[in-house]
C-alpha cells in the first residue's frame, strides 16, 4: 500500500508542477488543483498509513491518529475555497485582458 | 484566564461578518462599525504591549485544553510590538480609505476587518498549522483587496499574486506535514523540543522542511528569487490597501523570526543554521535588487513597491547576524520601514490626484496642484524616508549600522545598505526635481482634500515622534532581542511544567 500510495503522490505532483509551468490560466488551475490533491494525500499520510483502524481510541486494537485527518479536512476546505477564487479570478481577467495567459498578454501575440 | 487575548481576533471578524450580513445598511454605519472596531483595536495593541512589557508570556487557550494537545494563543514582546503595529496602521488606512476609496467597490470595510484578523491571528498563535490557517485568511481577504475598485492592471497583477500564493501555501502543507510525520506535533513549543531531540537519521527530512518554511515565508516576505510578483500587485492595489500591505510582508518575516528562533533553535547543532546561511546572502543581494529598482521604477508606487522590497533584504541582512543588539536595531527599523512606506503609497495617490496627467508616473510632465503645500510634504516624507536626521530612519539605521559593525561580515551590509540609501535618495530627489520644481503652478488647481492630507502629515509627524522619543521604544526592542534568543522561557511558558523536563531528561 506504500508503494502505491507513494507512486500515487509523485504522479500527482509530477503533472500537477507541469501544469503549472504551462502558463496558462485553465492549465494553471488544474495544476494546483492537482498538487493540493497530492498535498492533502501527504498531509494524511503523515499519520501514518493504517488499515481497518479507525480514529476512534477503544472500537479496535488500534488506532490511527486523528489529527491529520482533522488537518486534511481544514486543508481540502481552504484549497477548495482558493480554487473557486482562483477561477472566477481566471475568468475576470480573461475577459479583461482578452487573453488566457497569466502575464495577461500574449508573449507570441506580435509574431502572428 | 485573560479572555482579552482572544479579542484581536475575534473583534474583526465578529465585526466583519456583521458588515456582510447588514451590507445594505447605509454606508455611513459601515464605516462607523469599521472604525469602532479598528479603534479599540488600537487600545488593545497598547493593551498588549503594557502586558508583555513585563516580559511574562501571556497565553490563552480557546479550548481550555493545556497546551500540546489543544491550541494556544501566545502573546510575547514581538507579538505585542506586530499587533499595535497593525492596528495603528489599520487605524489610518481606514481613515484615508473613507475619503472615497471604500466606495469603489463591494465590501471593502468587510474584507479589510478580515484581513486584520488574519493578521492578529498570525502574530498571536502557538502552533504551526494555525499560522497557515491565519495565513490563508489574510491572503484571501488580500486577494479580494487588491482587486477592490476593477481594472485591468489589478486583474492582471492578482493573478500573479494568488497563483504564486496558492503555490506558497501547497509548500506550506507539506513542511507542516513532514514536521507532524516526524515530530508528532505542530504546537511550536512542542515541536521545539522534538526538534532538538530529534536522532540525527531525522536531521535532513527536518532541514529539508525548515528550509520548505524558509521558502513560503519567503514568498511572503519577497525574499530574491521569490519576490517578482511584488512590485506589479504593490503598484496596481488601491492606495490604502497598498499602504495596509506594507505589513504584510512584515508578517513573512515575523514567520521566519518565530520559527527559526524558536522550532529550529534548539539542541547541540541547531537546525536554523540551514536556513540561516541561506538568508545572509538572499537577503543581501534583495537589498541590492531593492536599490536599482527604486532608481529604475516609472512610477511613484513601482518605487514604492521596491522601497518595500529593500526594506525587507535590509531587515533580512540585519536578522541573520541573529545578536541582541541587531535584533532589536531590525526591530526599529521594522516600525520605520512600515510606516513610510504607508506614508509613501498615501502620498503616492495624493500627488497623483493633483496632477494633471500621468497620475504617479515618471514620464508625464506638466504642473501639479498646491506645489507648496505638496511639495514641502513630499520633500520631509522623502527625507524620512531615506533615513536622514531628524527622523527615525536615521536612527534605525545608524543603529542597525552599529550592531553591523562588530561582525565579520558587517562591513557587506554597511557598503550595500548606503549603496541602495543613495540611490534611493538619487530617486526621491529626481522625482521631487521634476514634479515640483519645473514645471509651474497649475492655472486651476484641483481642489484638495484636507482629511487625507492631514493624515498623510500626521503619520510623518509619528515618524518624527519616534525618533525624538526613541529611548524607552529601543530599551523595549532590547527586551523584545533578548526575549527572541531565550526561546527556554517560551516553551516553559507554553507547556505545562514536567513536561519539559521529562523531555530533557530522557535520552
Amino acid at each position: 500500500m506504500e508503494l502505491l500510495y507513494a507512486i500515487t503522490l509523485g504522479v500527482l505532483t509530477t503533472c500537477g508542477v507541469y501544469l503549472l509551468l504551462r502558463a496558462r490560466t485553465f492549465t494553471v488551475i488544474l495544476g494546483l488543483t492537482l498538487l493540493s490533491h497530492a498535498v492533502n494525500l501527504y498531509l494524511f499520510a503523515s499519520g501514518r498509513l493504517t488499515a481497518s483502524a479507525p480514529a476512534i481510541v477503544g472500537l479496535a486494537p488500534t488506532a490511527a491518529d486523528p489529527l491529520p485527518q482533522a488537518l486534511v479536512l481544514t486543508a481540502i476546505v481552504i484549497g477548495f475555497a482558493m480554487t473557486a477564487f482562483v477561477v472566477v479570478l481566471a475568468l475576470k481577467a480573461a475577459v479583461e485582458l482578452r487573453n488566457d495567459h497569466v502575464d495577461g498578454e500574449n508573449p507570441d501575440e506580435d509574431r502572428a | 484566564m485573560n479572555h482579552v487575548l482572544i479579542l484581536p481576533i475575534l473583534l474583526p471578524l465578529i465585526t466583519g461578518a456583521g458588515q456582510l450580513l447588514f451590507y445594505q445598511a447605509p454606508f455611513a454605519l459601515q464605516r462607523l462599525l469599521g472604525f469602532a472596531s479598528t479603534f479599540w483595536l488600537v487600545l488593545l495593541g497598547v493593551w498588549c504591549l503594557q502586558v508583555a512589557g513585563s516580559g511574562e508570556h501571556l497565553i490563552y487557550q480557546p479550548g481550555g485544553w493545556p497546551a500540546p494537545f489543544g491550541i494556544v494563543l501566545v502573546l510575547d514582546r514581538l507579538s505585542a510590538i506586530m499587533l499595535a503595529l497593525t492596528a495603528l496602521l489599520g487605524f489610518c488606512c481606514l481613515l484615508y480609505a473613507s475619503s472615497g476609496t471604500d466606495q469603489r467597490g463591494a465590501h471593502f470595510h468587510a474584507l479589510f476587518q478580515f484581513q486584520l484578523a488574519g493578521l492578529n491571528g498570525a502574530f498571536l498563535t502557538g502552533d504551526l498549522f494555525n499560522l497557515f490557517v491565519c495565513f490563508e485568511i489574510l491572503l484571501i481577504a488580500s486577494y479580494a483587496l487588491l482587486l477592490h475598485g476593477g481594472g485591468r492592471a489589478r486583474s492582471r497583477a492578482g493573478l500573479h499574486y494568488v497563483i504564486i500564493n496558492l503555490v506558497g501555501s501547497a509548500l506550506f502543507l507539506i513542511a507542516l506535514g513532514t514536521l507532524y510525520g516526524l515530530a508528532g506535533t505542530l504546537n511550536m513549543a512542542d515541536l521545539a523540543l522534538a526538534v532538538a531531540q530529534a536522532p540525527p537519521s531525522d536531521a535532513p527530512l527536518l532541514a529539508a522542511a525548515s528550509l520548505l518554511l524558509l521558502v513560503v515565508f519567503g514568498i511572503k516576505a519577497a525574499i530574491l528569487p521569490l519576490l517578482f510578483w511584488l512590485p506589479r500587485a504593490y503598484s496596481a492595489a488601491s492606495a490604502p490597501v497598498a499602504a495596509l500591505f506594507a505589513i504584510m510582508t512584515k508578517v513573512g518575516i515575523y514567520a521566519i523570526l518565530r520559527v527559526f528562533l524558536l522550532v529550529f533553535a534548539l539542541g547541540e547543532s541547531p537546525l536554523n543554521h540551514t536556513a540561516w546561511g541561506w538568508l545572509w546572502p538572499l537577503a543581501l543581494l534583495t537589498l541590492a535588487l531593492g536599490g536599482v529598482g527604486v532608481l529604475g521604477s516609472n512610477s511613484l508606487r513601482t518605487l514604492t513597491a521596491y522601497l518595500v522590497i529593500l526594506s525587507v533584504g535590509t531587515l533580512l541582512a540585519t536578522i541573520s547576524f541573529a545578536t541582541e543588539a541587531s535584533l532589536g536595531a531590525a526591530l526599529f527599523y521594522l516600525i520605520h520601514s512600515t510606516a513610510m512606506t504607508a506614508v509613501f503609497f498615501l502620498l503616492a495617490d495624493l500627488l497623483g490626484q493633483q496632477r494633471e496627467k500621468g497620475y504617479d508616473r515618471f514620464s508625464a510632465e506638466g504642473p501639479i496642484g498646491h506645489r507648496w503645500l505638496l511639495g514641502t510634504l513630499f520633500f520631509v516624507a522623502a527625507i524620512a524616508m531615506v533615513g536622514l536626521p531628524p527622523f527615525s530612519g536615521f536612527v534605525s539605521k545608524a543603529w542597525i549600522l552599529q550592531a553591523s559593525a562588530t561582525q565579520p561580515q558587517g562591513l557587506w551590509l554597511w557598503a550595500v545598505l548606503l549603496g541602495a540609501t543613495l540611490l534611493t535618495l538619487i530617486a526621491v530627489s529626481r522625482t521631487g526635481s521634476s514634479w515640483f520644481w519645473r514645471p509651474g503652478d497649475m492655472a486651476k488647481p484641483y481642489p484638495l482634500e484636507r482629511g487625507p492630507l492631514t493624515l498623510v502629515a500626521g503619520m510623518v509627524g509619528l515618524n518624527g515622534l519616534l525618533a525624538a522619543f526613541g529611548d524607552p521604544v529601543m530599551h523595549y526592542l532590547e527586551l523584545t532581542a533578548v526575549q527572541l534568543l531565550t526561546p527556554q522561557d517560551y516553551i516553559a511558558a507554553v507547556l505545562p511544567e514536567g513536561r519539559m523536563t521529562a523531555q530533557e531528561g530522557s535520552p
